[in-house]
Parts: C-alpha cells; sequence; structure tokens
C-alpha cells in the first residue's frame, strides 16, 4: 500500500529559473507531518506545487494513487487536497462567513454547508462572534484561524498548511498550533510547514528539512530535535 | 422651476441608463482588469438586434430587449473565449487592442450591411406617449428604459453580493490564485463576467431602441460615457457605477440646458478629470 501523498524528484521553476531541485517526500494517512527550512528554501514552492498551483517541470506528485502533478488546484481540492496558503490570502472585502462558505464551494448542498460552518465556529469559537465581519477587518490571528477554516470547509483529506505562525504572537501561535493538532485528532492528514522549528515538531511526528531546493535531513521529530546540525541551524542553539 | 425638474428628471433618466451600460464595462474591468474597447459596439449590436427584431418580426422592444441581453450574454462569453483569453497574460496592451480591432470589425460590418443611415423604430407601443409630473413632461419609453436598467442594475448587484456564483466572482477578482485552491474554476468565472457585462449592455441597448436611432456610430458617445462613469465609480463597484452615473447624467442635462447643448459633455469630461486628479481610484471602489 502507498503512501496518501508521495512526492517523487520534483524539480521546479519561476520563468524557467529552477528553485526545487528534486524533492521526494511522503505523507501517510493520518500523519501530521512538518516541513522546515530557512526563508527561501523552497518550502512554499513545494507547496504549491503539491496543491496544483504550479505543475513540477519534472517528477511526479501522487494522491491516494492518482497522479495529480498536472492537476490545476480548482480540481486537487475536490479530490481532497486543501491548501492554505502562506500570508493567508483571505477574501478581504468578503466577511468571515462568506469566505468560509467558498471554502465549501465544490459542495452544493446547504445542509452539509451549514453543518460545516457550525463545524467551524465549533472548532474557532472567535469566528462565530465575527462571522459577518469583513476580513481584513480582524486581527492577524483571527485571520489565520479564518484561513484554516476555509481551508477545512471542503472537508480535505490531506491539509496543507504555510507558515500558520507569520505575525502572530507567541501566545496565538500555541494556540493555533493547538487547533492544527486538534484537527489532526479529528482524522485530516496534515503537511505543515514552519519556521518556529521547535513547536512544529512538538507536534509533528515526522519531518524534512529543505535547503536550497533540496531535503537535507528527514526523520521523526526527536530525531530531528535532538539532532545537532538542526538544532544549531533552524532553533538558534 | 418647471425647467429645473424637467432637467432633474431628464438627467436622472439618462443616468439611470447609463449605469446599465457602465456596470457592464465595470465588471470587465473590475474583475479581470480588462478593457473592453468594443463595449459601445455591444451596445450597437443589441439596438440593430431590437430594431430589427421590431422591423421584421414585429416584436416591441419592450419585449426583444430581453434577447438582446441573452444575445449579448453569449457575445461577450464568445469575446473572452475567443478574444480576450488568447490576449491575456502576454503584452499589457493585447486585451485592449484585440477588443479595439472587434469594434472597428463590428462597427464596419453594421455600417457595410445596414448602411450608415439613423434608423429609428416607428409604430412602437410607448411611441412618443409622455405624461405630466410635478410641471415636467416625462417620455414615457424614456421612464420605462431607464427603470428596467434600474431593475436589472439591482439584479445584478443582487447576484453579485447575495449569491455563491456572486462570490465567487468577487473571489476571483480579489485574488485569483486563492479563488482557484477553493476550487473555483476561474475560466468559467471569466467566461461567466464578459456573459453578464455584455448581457447589461444588451439590455441596455435592446431598450433604448424603443426612442433613439440605431447607427454604426451609436456606441461611441455611449462607451466613452461608459468609460468615464466607470473611472469615476471605481472598478468593479456596481453602486458607484450607479452614482457616477447619475452625477454624469445630471451634469450632461444641467450644462446642456442652462450653459449650452453643446459644452454638456465639456462639462461631463471636465468632472471626470477633477475627480481622478483628487481620487485616481474613482469615487467608489471594491
Ligand atoms: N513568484 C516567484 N517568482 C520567482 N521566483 C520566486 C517566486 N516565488 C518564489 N521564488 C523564489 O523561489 C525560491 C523559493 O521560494 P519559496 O517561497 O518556496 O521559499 P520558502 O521556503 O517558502 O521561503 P519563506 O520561508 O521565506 O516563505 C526563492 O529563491 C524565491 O526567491
Ligand atoms: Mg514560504
Amino acid at each position: 500500500m502507498s503512501a496518501m501523498l508521495e512526492v517523487k524528484n520534483i524539480h521546479c521553476a519561476y520563468d524557467g529559473v529552477p528553485v526545487i531541485h528534486g524533492i521526494s517526500l511522503e505523507v501517510e494517512e493520518g500523519e501530521l507531518v512538518a516541513i522546515i527550512g530557512a526563508n527561501g528554501a523552497g518550502k512554499s514552492t513545494t507547496m504549491r506545487t503539491i496543491a496544483g498551483l504550479m505543475h513540477p517541470v519534472s517528477g511526479t506528485i501522487s494522491f491516494m494513487g492518482e497522479d495529480i502533478s498536472n492537476m490545476g488546484a480548482s480540481k486537487t481540492i475536490k479530490l481532497g487536497v486543501s491548501y492554505v496558503p502562506e500570508g493567508r490570502r483571505l477574501f478581504s472585502k468578503l466577511t468571515v462567513k462568506e469566505n468560509l462558505e467558498l471554502g465549501a464551494f465544490a459542495t452544493k448542498d446547504r445542509k452539509v454547508i451549514n453543518e460545516r460552518l457550525e463545524e467551524m465556529y465549533d472548532l474557532f469559537s472567535i469566528l462565530k462572534n465575527r462571522k459577518d465581519q469583513i476580513a481584513e477587518t480582524l486581527s492577524g490571528g483571527e485571520q489565520q484561524m479564518c484561513a484554516i477554516a476555509r481551508g477545512l470547509m471542503s472537508k480535505p483529506k490531506l491539509l496543507l498548511l504555510d507558515e500558520l505562525s507569520l505575525g502572530l504572537q507567541p501566545s496565538l501561535v500555541e494556540r493555533v498550533f493547538e487547533a492544527v493538532a486538534e484537527i489532526n485528532k479529528r482524522g485530516v492528514t496534515i503537511l505543515l510547514v514552519e519556521q518556529m522549528v521547535q513547536e512544529a515538531l512538538e507536534i509533528a511526528k515526522r519531518g524534512y528539512v529543505v535547503q536550497t531546493g533540496r531535503i537535507v535531513h528527514s526523520g521523526t521529530s526527536k530525531e530531528l530535535l535532538c539532532s545537532e546540525e538542526v538544532r544549531k541551524a533552524y532553533m538558534g542553539m | 422651476m418647471d425647467n429645473f425638474v424637467q432637467v432633474l428628471i431628464d438627467g436622472i433618466l439618462s443616468g439611470l441608463l447609463y449605469a446599465l451600460v457602465a456596470a457592464g464595462l465595470s465588471l470587465m474591468w473590475g474583475v479581470m482588469d480588462v478593457i473592453n474597447f468594443a463595449h459601445g459596439e455591444f451596445l450597437m449590436v443589441a439596438m440593430y438586434l431590437c430594431y430589427w427584431i421590431g422591423e421584421i418580426l414585429g416584436i416591441d422592444p419592450l419585449f426583444s430587449w430581453i434577447a438582446g441581453g441573452i444575445f449579448l450574454f453569449f457575445v461577450g462569453a464568445l469575446t473572452y473565449k475567443l478574444i480576450i483569453k488568447n490576449s491575456l497574460g502576454k503584452a499589457a496592451m493585447a486585451p485592449l487592442l484585440a477588443t479595439f480591432g472587434l469594434s472597428m470589425l463590428l462597427k464596419n460590418f453594421c455600417m457595410n450591411r445596414f448602411t450608415p443611415n439613423f434608423r429609428l423604430l416607428s409604430g412602437t407601443i410607448m411611441e412618443g406617449k409622455t405624461f405630466q409630473f410635478a410641471g415636467a413632461i416625462v417620455s414615457v419609453p424614456q421612464l420605462v428604459t431607464a427603470i428596467f436598467s434600474l431593475v436589472v442594475l439591482l439584479g445584478v448587484y443582487w447576484l453579485i453580493k447575495k449569491t455563491r456564483v456572486g462570490w465567487a466572482i468577487q473571489a476571483t477578482a480579489m485574488d485569483k490564485e486563492a479563488a482557484e485552491l477553493m476550487g473555483i474554476d476561474t475560466e468559467n468565472i471569466y467566461l461567466l463576467v464578459f456573459g453578464i457585462g455584455g448581457a447589461c449592455v444588451g439590455v441596455a441597448g435592446g431598450l433604448m431602441t424603443t426612442y433613439l436611432a440605431v447607427h454604426p456610430e451609436v456606441g461611441s458617445l455611449f462607451s466613452l460615457i461608459a468609460f468615464v462613469v466607470v473611472a469615476l465609480g471605481g472598478f468593479g463597484s456596481i453602486p458607484g457605477a450607479l452614482f457616477a452615473a447619475l452625477l454624469i447624467g445630471l451634469v450632461e442635462s444641467f450644462t446642456g440646458f442652462y450653459v449650452a447643448a453643446v459644452v454638456k459633455y465639456v462639462a461631463v469630461f471636465a468632472i471626470y478629470l477633477v475627480v481622478i486628479l483628487i481620487r485616481p481610484k474613482g469615487l467608489f471602489g471594491w
């Protein structure tokens, strides 16, 4: 049995300039896996490629046995891959509720959408009070919760989370990570990209370390947290 | 005083029509950053269509405007599919020049087929009907056109603000990639936006044939006014288009009456320049 997500030796480029030079990784169903690495290492590019916003120059990506390497993002989400992009990318002039509704765009059944809305308000109670507020007027933390909730509205099998902690104060980071762990417990497989290495590896089961477009380390979170190199390079210790 | 009411009513009535013409343009511009230079010619096509429907089939524009809306929906969608789509992402001016070419094509086609003559339907249901209101004479065809324009405009506004498809249109306008991540097929949204934009101007053109003559140049002035309205109202904003169009309609009728008919467009473009200098993003906007 193959893994839920299999990325095999992908190379990616922007306008012909290569930035990913052969990345391979796997995520098993139910896992929570972290990708860590310095700025510009290629973490977001990898995520964007998995989500279908861009296509690998070579290599393949398969999700639950299906080749999605050249599938567009509007199709991969229907298979169950949901990407919460770096910088949240909420629809700034729409309300929280409208943002969430769009997260379930592929679903036409009103009842199902309402159930999911309730689920999200249950997971992030703050969103319930703010549901009619325009997204751009939310605080940074609220925006991040809204972005995660929007990503969950499609009931994904695999959730890709890119730099959730960006711009959040430490106490909020902790809360957001708690929510992520909770979502994983509820059965959603998660692949997340993080700069907050310690925090990310605390909730993740395994991790990959990316450096200038390549994977340079991988292992269980414990192994990575103990690794001298990782501690030096990414945790400033 | 009577004159004042008359001029006021005339301004409002033309303003409401301008609003619908401009709304289509505004939507295309706001969602896709595409300037449809053939917008005036879309209007002309709808007018010819409803004129010939009236002339040949004897169906009054009071009803055939629906055909104008539907036909122009497809003209708009097809324009996107065949012309805009291929020119997007190329040189910055490509879509603009491509639609300019389309406008030339449509205009000259009509010139060639239908001659440059002005054609006005006669014997329409509302022809020449007027009534007195507060000392002013209100033209029934103009009033009906204005009311229908407003209703269609509000319908489009409702669609965009209150329906899921409308949110998807707004989402695509705000962040195309993020919209795709939601499962929105942005290609279809673009097609739809061009269709709706075409339908707006199609309805307007159809209604206008009740009291205005159609000729190959009829689109030029209306498209110019539509550009001013969109720039004033803010790209993509329908309430903005409505208010700006009313403003333009009023400026036009007041200067036309109290100053001189020949300067009314001078005033319109002067207002445009002033507002653009003070507020480059228009008075409203997404
Ligand atoms: N749209 C783009 N056009 C051209 N180059 C890009 C683009 N986006 C990213 N790159 C380049 O690709 C490389 C990888 O960028 P990427 O965004 O994947 O890094 P990252 O690991 O996510 O970094 P960060 O931690 O800062 O988010 C960088 O060198 C970056 O400059
Ligand atoms: Mg990144």
